[in-house]
């Protein structure tokens, strides 16, 4: 081997032992990366129950109730295929809607209800004007699908 | 083959005269449409739906996001290039990225935790997307402390090379973590397979900025490689023909 033969094993035995020792360490730490577990990952029994833990989803439509006079609160988290009651007392983020993206955390209850002291909004990576957002809520009977396609909409009187 | 091309890319005097030559054909493009895309995404775009005036912070979030992680990919190369070929000019290449990249990656934080509170209700979580971005900083900032912590310019070049080649496996777990892991932050709107995920009246100015933050760092690169190829030379003989 020439010496910069020598070289280039180094810099690609380098990025393969580094690639090999980063794969291992987070697959070992995949639970702790986990900014938050679904619905799903908790009827599964993947999600630390007996500790503190994030439960991340979409706020189920029709599900949220609010107590008048007061902050408390409770909402169903969903991803379509289990569901989780969530309560809260306090101030949510703007960006709290149905059919939204959603990140409490709390504990699970022994009764199977969330009881969340933080509530983050998760946003979606959709991106649109008021006037598309509104058509396309009426195309689908005035709620906002989950993956709205932006596309073939028809153009807006502006 | 001839190779004449690549071996003067070795030589200082020669990438010297070519950068500066280069400088403005970067600068002036990249200053015109930075102030276009300033204007159509500040004044033009309409507002988003949900987010209102304040998904406006994307224009410049999501661009010093790309630059931040492209920057490494190319500070990385030009070590990796500079370790393998001996080439001293390619360790100035990385040298020269180093600062430019912590910058445009501390922009993005900062602006992300600015856009974060109001959103998501928090300015940090320690979110895999989020973190690994810090992560970034931190190894930009390594690296930088490494070269600075070196006297003899050849081991400082070698060694701040390992580590700018170490940090690379840190580039797709950025990109990647809102896929792998579940992540507070949103998948990506436009980098992705499918077509963008917004308008194109929201989309044009992001992109144009994208294109104008990457000119910016073309022109800065180059006038931050002439003053690092400066101090290198700076006893060699052309050195006084060029500044006399």
């Amino acid at each position: 081997m020439t010496p910069r033969q020598r070289r280039i094993t180094l810099v690609v035995g380098i990025l393969a032992g580094v690639s090999l020792a980063g794969l291992l360490a987070l697959n070992a730490f995949r639970e702790n990366v986990m900014f938050f577990f679904d619905p799903s990952q908790v009827a599964a029994g993947e999600a630390p129950i007996e500790k503190r833990f994030r439960l991340g989803g979409m706020v189920r439509p029709g599900t949220v109730d609010r107590q008048a006079g007061s902050l408390d609160m409770s909402f169903v988290v969903t991803d379509f295929k289990h569901d989780v009651r969530v309560v809260y007392s306090g101030v949510v983020p703007d960006l709290f809607r149905e059919n939204q993206g959603v990140v409490a955390h709390g504990r699970l209850g022994s009764n199977g209800v969330f009881v969340a002291d933080e509530i983050l909004a998760k946003h979606d990576e959709n991106y649109m004007p008021p006037e598309v957002a509104k058509a396309i809520k009426e195309k689908h009977g005035g709620v906002m699908p989950v993956n709205p396609d932006i596309r073939n909409l028809p153009k807006t009187g502006t | 083959m001839n190779w004449t091309w690549f071996h003067r890319l070795g030589s200082p005097p020669h990438i010297y005269r070519i950068a500066g030559t280069l400088t403005p054909w970067f600068a002036w493009p990249a200053g015109l449409l930075i102030v276009a895309a300033l204007y159509g995404g500040l004044v033009l775009a309409p507002p988003d739906y949900q987010q209102g005036e304040g998904f406006r912070i994307l224009y410049v979030h999501a661009p010093s996001a790309w630059l931040a992680v492209m920057i490494y990919g190319v500070m990385a190369s030009a070590a990796a290039v500079g370790l393998i070929w001996r080439m001293k000019v390619a360790h100035a290449v990385a040298a020269s990225c180093a600062g430019v990249g912590a910058w445009f990656t501390a922009v993005s934080l900062v602006t992300g935790m600015l856009w974060g509170k109001p959103m998501w209700g928090t300015y940090w979580v320690w979110d895999p997307r989020l973190t690994a971005q810090l992560i970034l900083f931190i190894l930009y900032l390594g690296y930088m402390g490494l070269r600075a912590g070196i006297d003899d310019l050849g081991r400082a070049d070698r060694a701040s090379a390992v580590l700018a080649i170490v940090g690379v496996v840190n580039i797709p777990i950025i990109r990647y973590s809102v896929e792998w892991w579940n992540s507070i932050h949103q998948a990506p709107s436009v980098m992705k397979m499918d077509r963008p995920s917004m308008p194109l009246d929201m989309l044009a100015p992001l992109l144009m900025m994208l294109l104008g933050f990457t000119l910016y760092f073309a022109a800065i690169l180059l006038v931050r490689l002439r003053a690092e190829i400066l101090r290198r030379e700076r006893t060699a003989s052309w050195i006084r023909e060029v500044l006399r």
